[in-house]
C-alpha cells in the first residue's frame, strides 16, 4: 500500500472520519489544496466546499463541509468543519427549498449583521447545489 | 390512631408515588447515557481545536495586536454571568448548587462596586435568581422542550456574547455551570470565557515537531479571528452538554433514594396497618370473652 497521511473529519457535533488515506483535497480559503503524506505544516481556513478523499488515484468519498479550519502535519490531516455531510446524503429539494425561504428572509433582513450572517448561509446552500452539480 | 381505611390509602398512595419515581429515575438514566454519548462525541472536535488554538496562539503571543477576546478591554467594571442550570426541577440540589455558587459570585462582585449582568440560560435558574436580582437578569435562553442540544444552539448563545462585547457591553464573561464527574457527582464550576484563557503551547509533545513551523493561510490574524468566536461558542457547547449529561445524573440519584424512601414508608405504614389490625381482632376478643364470662 502506498504511503498514507492520518486523515481526520470532526465536527462540533461528532468525529466523522478517522483514517489513513491516501490524498485528501480540502476546500481552502485561498484554493483547494491537496494533502499528500510529508506535506508541509500548515494551518488554513475553509470554504463551503468538498473534501475529496482519494485512495489508489480515484476519489473514494466526497464529503460536504459548510466551513471551518484544516491543520496539516507531515503525518496528519485535521479538519475541524463547521457542519459535514457526506455528498450522497443531501437531498436536493430540500437544499432548494431552503435556498428559497433563505432569498425570502435576506430580502427582509434590516440591520447590517443580520444580512451578513443570512448571506453566509445562502452561500452555503449555493455551496451545496454547486457540489451536488460538479462534485466539488 | 388513624383507622385502617386511612392506612389503606396512604399506602395505595405511596406505592402510586414510587410507581412514578421509579419510572422517572429509569427515564432519567436513559437520558443520561444518551448525554453522555454526546458529550463523548464532542470531545474530539474540542481536543483538537484546542491544539490549533495553541498553536496559533503560541505566534502571537506578546504582540500587541492581538484581537480583544484574547486581551479583554482591559477594565473590569461590568461583568456578565452566565448561569447554565437545567429547564425542569426535580433533580436534586443540582439546581440549587449552581445558583448558590453563581450568587455568591455575584453577590462579591455587588459588594465591590462592578455592574453585573446576568444570562440565564436555563428556567430554573432564572427563577431562583430573579427574588434578588431581577433588575440584573438580561435575558433567558431555554432549550425546554427540545429533544436534544445542538451546536447551533451554543452558538446562538457565542454569537450573542460575542456581540454584547463587540458593542462594549460588558468587560469580563464568566460562566456557571455544574461539571460532569459522575452521575453522583456534579461539581459547580465557574469558568471565564471572556477574555479568553489561550491554552499554554503543548510542551514540545512526541512527533508533531516544534510548532513555530507552521505556515498560516490566509495569515495569522485572520485564522485566530476566526478560531476565537468557534471556539468560544465550542467552549459553551461543552458546558451546555456537561450540563444536560449532569442533570439526568442529579435526577436519576435522587429519583433513585425517593424511591429507596417510599419503600421504607411503605414498610413502615404496612407495619403500623398490621399492628392495627392485629389490636382490633384482639379487642373484639376480648369484648366476646368477657361478655360470655359475665352471663
Amino acid at each position: 500500500m502506498a504511503e498514507t497521511t492520518n486523515f481526520e473529519l470532526v465536527s462540533p457535533e461528532k468525529l466523522l472520519v478517522s483514517q489513513p488515506v491516501e490524498m485528501v483535497v480540502v476546500p481552502g480559503t485561498e484554493g483547494y489544496f491537496g494533502v499528500l503524506p510529508r506535506h508541509a505544516p500548515f494551518i488554513s481556513t475553509l470554504i463551503p466546499g468538498v473534501i475529496q478523499i482519494y485512495e489508489g488515484g480515484q476519489i473514494k468519498e466526497r464529503i460536504f463541509v459548510a466551513g471551518g479550519f484544516a491543520e496539516v502535519t507531515e503525518d496528519r490531516c485535521t479538519v475541524l468543519a463547521d457542519e459535514a455531510v457526506p455528498l450522497d446524503e443531501i437531498d436536493r429539494a430540500e437544499v432548494e427549498q431552503r435556498i428559497k425561504t433563505q432569498k425570502e428572509d435576506l430580502a427582509d433582513a434590516k440591520s447590517d449583521a443580520e444580512k451578513a450572517a443570512l448571506q453566509a448561509r445562502l452561500d452555503v446552500s449555493n455551496a451545496m447545489i454547486r457540489a451536488l452539480d460538479t462534485g466539488h | 390512631m388513624p383507622s385502617l381505611k386511612d392506612l389503606r390509602n396512604r399506602i395505595k398512595s405511596v406505592q402510586s408515588t414510587r410507581k412514578i419515581t421509579s419510572a422517572m429515575k429509569m427515564v432519567a438514566a436513559a437520558k443520561l447515557r444518551r448525554a453522555q454519548e454526546q458529550a463523548e462525541a464532542a470531545r474530539p472536535y474540542a481536543e483538537r481545536m484546542e491544539r490549533v488554538l495553541a498553536s496559533v496562539a503560541g505566534r502571537l503571543k506578546g504582540s500587541s495586536d492581538a484581537p480583544r477576546l484574547v486581551t479583554g478591554t482591559g477594565k473590569d467594571d461590568i461583568h456578565l454571568v452566565i448561569v447554565a442550570t437545567a429547564d425542569r426541577g426535580l433533580c436534586g440540589g443540582f439546581n440549587a448548587n449552581i445558583v448558590k455558587a453563581a450568587r455568591n459570585h455575584i453577590r462579591k462582585l455587588l459588594a465591590d462596586g462592578k455592574t453585573v449582568k446576568i444570562l440565564c440560560v436555563g428556567r430554573k435558574g432564572r427563577d431562583s435568581l430573579r427574588r434578588e436580582f431581577r433588575d440584573k437578569i438580561i435575558d433567558l435562553v431555554s432549550f425546554a422542550g427540545q429533544k436534544r442540544l445542538t451546536f447551533a444552539d451554543a452558538r446562538g448563545i457565542s454569537l450573542r456574547v460575542t456581540e454584547m462585547f463587540e458593542a462594549g457591553e460588558f468587560d469580563i464573561a464568566t460562566i456557571f455551570y455544574a461539571r460532569f464527574r459522575s452521575a453522583m457527582a456534579q461539581i459547580p464550576t465557574a469558568q471565564q470565557l471572556i477574555p479568553v484563557a489561550l491554552p499554554e503551547e503543548a510542551a514540545q509533545d512526541e512527533k508533531a515537531g516544534p510548532q513555530a513551523l507552521y505556515e498560516f493561510e490566509p495569515d495569522e490574524e485572520s485564522i485566530l479571528e476566526a478560531l476565537l468566536p468557534q471556539n468560544l461558542a465550542i467552549q459553551i457547547y461543552k458546558t451546555l452538554l456537561e450540563n444536560a449529561a449532569g442533570e439526568q445524573g442529579a435526577r436519576m440519584s435522587a429519583m433513585d433514594s425517593a424511591t429507596r424512601n417510599a419503600g421504607d414508608m411503605i414498610n413502615k405504614l404496612s407495619q403500623t396497618y398490621n399492628r392495627q389490625r392485629q389490636a382490633n381482632i384482639t379487642k373484639e376478643l376480648i369484648e366476646i370473652i368477657s361478655g360470655a364470662e359475665a352471663l
